[in-house]
């Protein structure tokens, strides 16, 4: 059952104007917020239990906590950088609702007592970056940005930044180093950016559809938005369905829904004829989950964390029985070898070890030991470097391998997919 | 146009007056200078037919007094600068995960064959390029390509052939 506490306006054109957002309420919250204490609302989010919607699932009002409490200068960063394999959320809320957008990014940033932010969009976004700039003149023009917002005495300037194409960028210390006109590489931490984060100063960056639900919590009070969701996973969550259900898309349900009720109530099910083989609940570094595991996974970040695997950034993606495990696992390693930053030895050069072996096995040319080989680089690269992406591409090999040995080995055995018949070689 | 690239290779680029007062908006847009690479690349790839030439690179340089090899860094690091050449159509088809469900891989290899074109290679009469790409977003629409700023999505071979045939046409005349 759909639960459309952000989206419920995403269908009318006019919402995506200044006007139309504030024919059904739009920029009423924000009204609201200035007349609030900036700690009231920290603890408003807190209570909410507000989680990163990006893919971390970190406490949203916990990292706004760990500001300093001074009055130095600090800087909100939106991540709209969406480029996890499967996720497309983020790009549906700038582009049917860019004002939700703003209104939740200056009720945080008044909050955190920020006088500038930016949104850092995924330089491919050409049309998500268009409709903020847009957005962002009007709110100008309104009074809702600039000097003074609305007769208070908060004032606070808004830019979009477009990123180049890199994945890496969705790191929030990689997020940025390219902000600060550098190579997208993460950098270490401790300091962790709300201490030590753009050019140095104190900085939060919070995901586009964490930073937009700011606004129905702060609107309805943390108690409403309880309502919906689980103890431990408040609230409702845009889940990306795609691949081989009947109706793909953006849905927004409550957290804690059944992923069964997800792929086959809201999404139609199947193809006729096919078969569920598997489904990544969390965009493509997730353990993958078999069909009988998603058949009884709760789309919640405790109980999918149960079960080896994570909510992510809610990219659902569904695997029907016509496609090869092997051959999908090489499409996914190709990925991660392509955006590895290059930065730490481990991944760098376990991800292009991984490429490489899943290529020989692909054409045909694998040999038994390839597979164990495949499981102990990807050991090798879980925990040892500066940011996830090295975990991000080892954790589908090492799901992949482990639920799917069967299909690996065949590979290898035959030199050829033990679904599709033929090797790549032979394609 | 192969040629004015080739030239372009060794010769100077310049932006035009409308680049220059950009380059120097951007210069003082940032808290922070460098912050200004990215949108002045983006600037000089529109006015280079949709690449970054090592003329792009040294002339930005100079005019936003930043080293040249900081400017390379930055360029190489981010895929969207094209540092070689490409068709006035760029054809990207995802062959990520969700697309690859979809027959993304297929497509873009059906677009090769149709077009006599390897990836990205640049057609003789200097239109179209089309590349393998990773995830663009669009993946409740795959198969999708991106030909140079739009999406195009829900495509099969004879739809994405259709769009290709008329944009070239358009672009051609």
């Amino acid at each position: 059952m759909e639960v459309k506490l952000l989206t419920e306006h995403y269908h009318r054109p006019e919402y995506r104007k200044l006007s139309g957002y504030k024919l059904y309420g739009g920029y009423q919250v924000l009204a609201k917020a200035l007349q609030m204490e900036p700690k009231t609302i920290i603890e408003e989010v807190k209570a909410s239990g507000l989680r990163g919607r990006g893919g971390a699932g970190f406490p949203t009002g916990m990292k706004w906590g760990f500001l300093p409490s001074n009055h130095e200068p600090r800087y909100l960063l939106c991540n709209a950088d969406e480029g996890e394999p499967g996720t497309f959320k983020d790009r549906l809320m700038m582009e049917k609702a860019p004002h939700q957008l703003i209104e939740g990014m200056i009720i945080s940033a008044y909050a955190i007592g920020s006088q500038k932010s930016y949104i850092y969009v995924r330089g491919e976004y050409f049309d998500s970056i268009r409709i903020l700039r847009e957005a962002l003149a009007e709110a100008y023009k309104a009074g809702l940005l600039g000097k003074k917002i609305l007769g208070s005495n908060f004032s606070h300037d808004m830019d979009v930044y477009s990123g180049a194409g890199a994945y890496i960028c969705g790191e929030e210390t990689g997020m940025i180093s390219s902000l600060e006109g550098l190579k997208g590489q993460p950098k270490l931490k401790p300091p962790f950016p709300a201490l030590q984060g753009y050019l140095k100063k104190p900085t939060i960056v919070n995901n586009v559809e964490t930073l937009a639900a700011v606004v129905p919590i702060v609107r309805d009070g943390a108690k409403v938005y309880r309502q919906n969701g689980t103890e431990k996973s408040p609230g409702t969550k845009l889940f990306s369905v795609s691949g081989n259900v009947v109706r793909p898309g953006n849905y927004e349900v409550p957290l804690g829904l059944p992923l069964k009720e997800l792929i086959f109530g809201i999404c139609g099910g199947l193809k006729p004829g096919r078969k569920l083989k598997a489904v990544i609940p969390g965009g493509s570094s997730a353990p993958v989950l078999t069909a009988e595991e998603a058949l009884r996974a709760h789309l919640d970040y405790e109980s999918l964390a149960q079960m080896g695997t994570m909510l992510g950034s809610g990219a659902v993606i569904v695997i029907d029985d016509s496609h090869c495990m092997v051959d999908l696992l090489g499409v996914i390693a190709h990925f991660y070898h392509h955006e590895s930053c290059g930065q730490c030895t481990p991944c760098r050069e376990g991800t292009g070890w991984i490429d490489k072996i899943l290529h020989s096995i692909l054409s045909g040319q694998g040999r038994l030991q390839d597979i164990h080989l495949l499981e102990r680089v990807s050991e090798h690269m879980m925990g040892k470097t500066i940011c996830a992406l090295s975990d991000a591409a080892a954790m589908p090999v090492l799901s992949f391998v482990n639920k799917f040995r069967e299909e690996f080995e065949f590979y290898v055995r035959e030199g050829r997919s033990k679904v599709r018949g033929v090797s790549h070689a032979q394609m | 146009m192969a040629e004015a690239n080739i030239q372009n290779k060794n010769n100077l680029f310049q932006l035009s007056p409308e680049g220059k007062e950009f380059v120097q908006g951007e210069l003082s847009r940032y808290e922070n200078k460098y912050s200004a690479i990215i949108p002045c690349l983006y600037r000089c790839q529109k006015e280079n037919q949709g690449w970054v030439s090592p003329a792009c690179i040294r002339y930005l340089s100079q005019i936003m007094e930043i080293p040249e090899a900081h400017i390379w860094e930055v360029a190489k690091f981010y895929t969207m600068f094209n540092k070689e050449p490409v068709g006035r159509l760029h054809i990207q088809v995802c062959c990520n995960i969700s697309c690859a469900l979809n027959g993304g891989r297929e497509l873009a290899d059906h677009l090769c064959q149709t077009y006599s074109l390897n990836a990205g290679e640049v057609s003789s009469d200097g239109m179209l390029t089309i590349s393998r790409v990773e995830c663009l977003g669009s993946c409740g629409t795959a198969p999708m390509m991106q030909i140079n700023e739009s999406y195009h999505e829900n495509l099969n071979p004879e739809k994405a052939e259709q769009i290709i045939n008329e944009l070239r046409a358009k672009y051609g005349s």
